[in-house]
């Protein structure tokens, strides 16, 4: 007697006994309902990842910015400038009507 | 009037997912056949046969019509299965000490006498469901799929997806791997 000859025996066992093939009651409904549970959950977390992504992408552009200002700070003489520039602008409307008068 | 297979499929890809649910129907024997090829509970066979289903949905997409449908379910049914026994490799170390009367009884009869041990005994069921057991997921689809199903070795590389080349030298280490296992079994009693 060799393993080989039990090796045989047993795969000639394994042939002779297939498995069933039955399912199980109303499978396809319950496969259905699953898959219409998943579609309506999937476009909810596809709109939930997409406003994720857009607040992790706009933190990270507000950092960059913020380390970009703390490292760059705007000069004392150009910063003077623009709200020299800033207040023209906005009362530009009243001193031109200062001037008319 | 019942609607072919390429209409279904053409209708779910649209977005109609109840057009799904004739393709369950009639594949669902097939893809559960195959699932208790790998696994004993029935809880687990319900398991794969669903996950296959969720996949085929998803995928569907990628079913190009070239093949019949079916051969494009099964090759997702078996990498399903594969990954199913990747993942349950635990059953794997149970031993042959725990063997039941009638397996014991089936092994003794076939050292005094081969040919009384019949195949078609319930003890020789049960023994090759604990000797596959104890094989490594490859070995187990490998010898499954080559030796019980007695598939061409092309066509298992197609189930696969692994090469001609893979699948016999998995074949190869398969046989040696199961030969190594029953040369395992208490040697003093049966062999």
């Amino acid at each position: 007697m060799n393993p080989a000859e039990l090796q045989k025996k047993l795969i000639a066992a394994a042939r002779a006994h297939p498995p069933g093939d039955g399912v199980p009651y109303a499978f396809e409904k319950r496969v259905t309902a699953l898959l219409a549970a998943r579609t309506t959950s999937s476009s909810a977390v596809l709109w939930v990842q997409g406003l994720w992504r857009a607040a992790v992408s706009c933190l990270a552009i507000a950092l960059m910015l913020g380390v970009w200002a703390f490292f760059n700070p705007a000069t004392t003489a150009s910063a003077g400038d623009l709200s020299q520039n800033f207040e023209n602008t906005l009362l530009a409307a009243v001193d031109q009507n200062a001037q008319t008068q | 009037m019942e609607r072919t297979e390429a209409e279904l499929i053409a209708a779910v890809l649209a977005g109609d997912a109840a057009s799904f649910e004739p393709l369950v129907q009639k594949y669902s024997p097939r893809v559960f056949a195959t699932a208790r090829r790998y696994a004993r509970r029935e809880s687990e066979v319900e398991d794969i046969a669903q996950e296959v289903w969720l996949k085929a949905f998803e995928k569907l997409g990628s079913f190009r019509g070239e093949a019949p449908f079916e051969h494009w379910l099964m090759r997702l049914t078996v990498r399903t299965c594969y990954d199913f026994l990747r993942g349950h490799q635990r059953n794997r170390e149970s031993t042959f000490s725990d063997l039941s009367e009638p397996e014991s009884d089936w092994l003794e009869r076939f050292v005094t006498q081969p040919e009384a041990a019949t195949e078609n005994a319930e003890a020789a069921r049960l023994l090759v469901a604990r000797i596959l057991e104890r094989l490594s997921p490859s070995a187990r689809l490998i010898i499954t799929l080559l030796e019980i199903e007695d598939r061409p070795v092309k066509e298992i590389a197609a189930l696969t997806g692994w090469s001609v080349p893979l699948v016999k030298v998995r074949a190869f280490r398969a046989r040696a791997e199961m030969r190594k296992i029953l040369a395992r079994l208490p040697k003093d009693r049966y062999l």
